[in-house]
């Protein structure tokens, strides 16, 4: 599984990286960045598509 | 003359000239606007030459690279959208957002029919089925629709875009975005817009520079063109030069020309040189070694500066190029689509660091730190390349002027007290653009 975080979209709310800090981190200012360009490793898909539901603004998808 | 006179005279009426060692290609110092019979007595829109696929290997074999700033090679470009199923769409790109360019406003301006020549040799080659041309400027607004009006039907139908001048304006998603009837803001990507461009179809966005090349290439061949410039940085461009020389203005010259000789032939310097600014405000800063540099577009990345559009502008020795990078991030910080966090919250922070920097000692060794820190951290971290360029003028800075920055641990500087805090960076090296190049009361 492999995510896409959209930067235009992004206002820091941080719970992707509550649920998944395999993939996201966040910068100083609290805006997250992605860490292996969004894949997902195994094991932890369902916390995955819980970063993606938890979006408020809907910057995180799912593109493989 | 002398430097005083030279820049009065240069402030009301930029210098447009060929410093070309062959005849030029792009430009003439002639003022006022190219009508259709005189486009057509220099061999404009005739037919025979390179058309459809053969034109796309034309432009191919002749290296052709974008002048909009980004140097992709056009050929690759074309054949990506030629090769993609749907409504093809071509737009060409003359919204010049670099506050230190003029080259795109003078060619629609001053020769309208080159730049719609290109764009629809270009459309053919490509199956599109409509063309545009997107642009913010009045005058050069008027001197396109005017050539359309000369031209009567076209084979392609082109279309008109104008919108608000801003500096991210120009970013190929924020004209495929705008022209949609959006605003001209990036977009983050993929789809880039030879997947999905206007109204979601395969778009080519090419600077109208990049085709005012075509008809060149189309008519006179890839080896023709390849007679000037480099291997990879082949035929001439134009080059806007500003700032602290004796003719400011608009030139056309061999592509691996050398700074140095650019200059020379360009009028020279009004003082010894303290540094450039490159590629608009997008290449960053770069020391007077630049002026031993070839302007090509691989061998100024190699040295971590850029060619980018073309638009060069020389400071002086008097200048501190903290003050000068403090001032040009304070753009950025301004200018940006303001859509993306890091990019707002990161270039306020270079931007009110290099102040910081540029004013006084206070906490400076943590300054310098956070900004070697952002200059890193930051790369990448915004949909369009405006914070790519925030960063990399800072790394510049401290690649080109280390001396420059340490001598502010010690103590205020004079040169950087002397300066306007905030300088508004797009007044002081701009180079205004001239009302007698046709199109209109300019």
């Amino acid at each position: 599984m492999k995510l896409r975080l959209e930067l235009t979209k992004c206002e820091g709310y941080g719970n992707c990286a509550a649920h998944l800090e395999e993939v996201f981190e966040l910068d100083e200012w609290g805006y997250a960045m992605l860490k292996n360009d969004g894949d997902v490793p195994e094991g932890a898909e369902d916390r995955a598509l819980r970063s993606v539901a938890d979006c408020p603004v809907h910057a995180i998808s799912v593109v493989g | 003359m002398s430097a005083e006179r030279a820049r009065t005279a240069t402030a009301e009426r930029p210098q447009v000239a060929p410093i070309s060692e062959i005849p030029a290609r792009l430009l003439f110092a002639a003022s006022g606007r190219e009508s259709l019979p005189d486009y057509e007595s220099r061999g404009g829109y005739r037919s025979g030459g390179y058309e459809g696929r053969e034109l796309i290997e034309a432009i191919e074999a002749a290296g052709l690279r974008g002048r909009g700033g980004a140097a992709f090679p056009t050929g690759v470009k074309l054949r990506a959208v030629a090769g993609r199923e749907g409504v093809r769409h071509v737009v060409a790109n003359g919204e010049e957002g670099e506050p230190t360019s003029i080259k795109d406003r003078w060619l629609m301006r001053a020769r309208p029919h080159l730049v719609l020549d290109g764009l629809l040799r270009t459309a053919a080659a490509v199956g599109a089925a409509q063309a545009h041309v997107y642009l913010s400027d009045g005058p050069a607004a008027q001197s396109v629709a005017e050539a359309l009006e000369e031209l009567g039907t076209t084979p392609i139908p082109v279309r008109i875009t104008r919108v608000e001048p801003a500096y991210v304006a120009g970013e190929e998603t924020a004209a495929v975005r705008a022209i949609g009837g959006g605003p001209a803001k990036p977009l983050d990507k993929p789809p880039r817009p030879f997947e999905a461009g206007v109204d979601g179809q395969p778009t080519l966005v090419a600077n109208v520079e990049t085709l005012a090349n075509v008809p060149l290439v189309a008519s006179l061949g890839p080896d023709w063109f390849r007679r000037a410039g480099t291997e990879h940085s082949p035929g001439t461009f134009l080059l806007t030069l500003s700032g602290a020389c004796r003719a400011p203005g608009l030139y056309e010259i061999e592509l691996g020309t050398s700074l140095g000789v650019a200059i020379e032939r360009a009028g020279g310097l009004i003082c010894d040189p303290g540094g450039f600014l490159m590629g608009g405000f997008f290449g960053g800063i770069i020391g007077s070694r630049a002026l031993d540099l070839p302007l090509d577009y691989g061998r100024l990345r190699d040295e971590g500066s850029g060619l980018g559009c073309g638009a060069i502008t020389v400071f002086g020795e008097d200048a501190c190029p903290v003050a000068i990078a403090a001032g040009v991030m304070s753009f950025f910080a301004e200018s940006n689509a303001k859509q993306c966090g890091p990019c707002i919250r990161g270039t306020s922070a270079m931007r009110d660091a290099l102040a910081a920097l540029s004013a006084g000692p206070a906490e400076q060794p943590a300054v310098i730190e956070r900004l070697q820190g952002w200059s890193v951290s930051l790369r990448g971290r915004g949909a369009c390349a405006t914070l790519d360029g925030a960063a990399g003028l800072v790394t510049s800075l401290f690649r080109e002027f280390p001396d420059h920055v340490a001598s502010h641990l010690a103590g205020p500087c004079k040169r950087c007290s002397a300066e306007e805090l905030t300088p508004d960076p797009t007044t002081r090296f701009s180079v205004p653009i001239s009302d007698q190049w046709g199109g209109g009361s300019g």
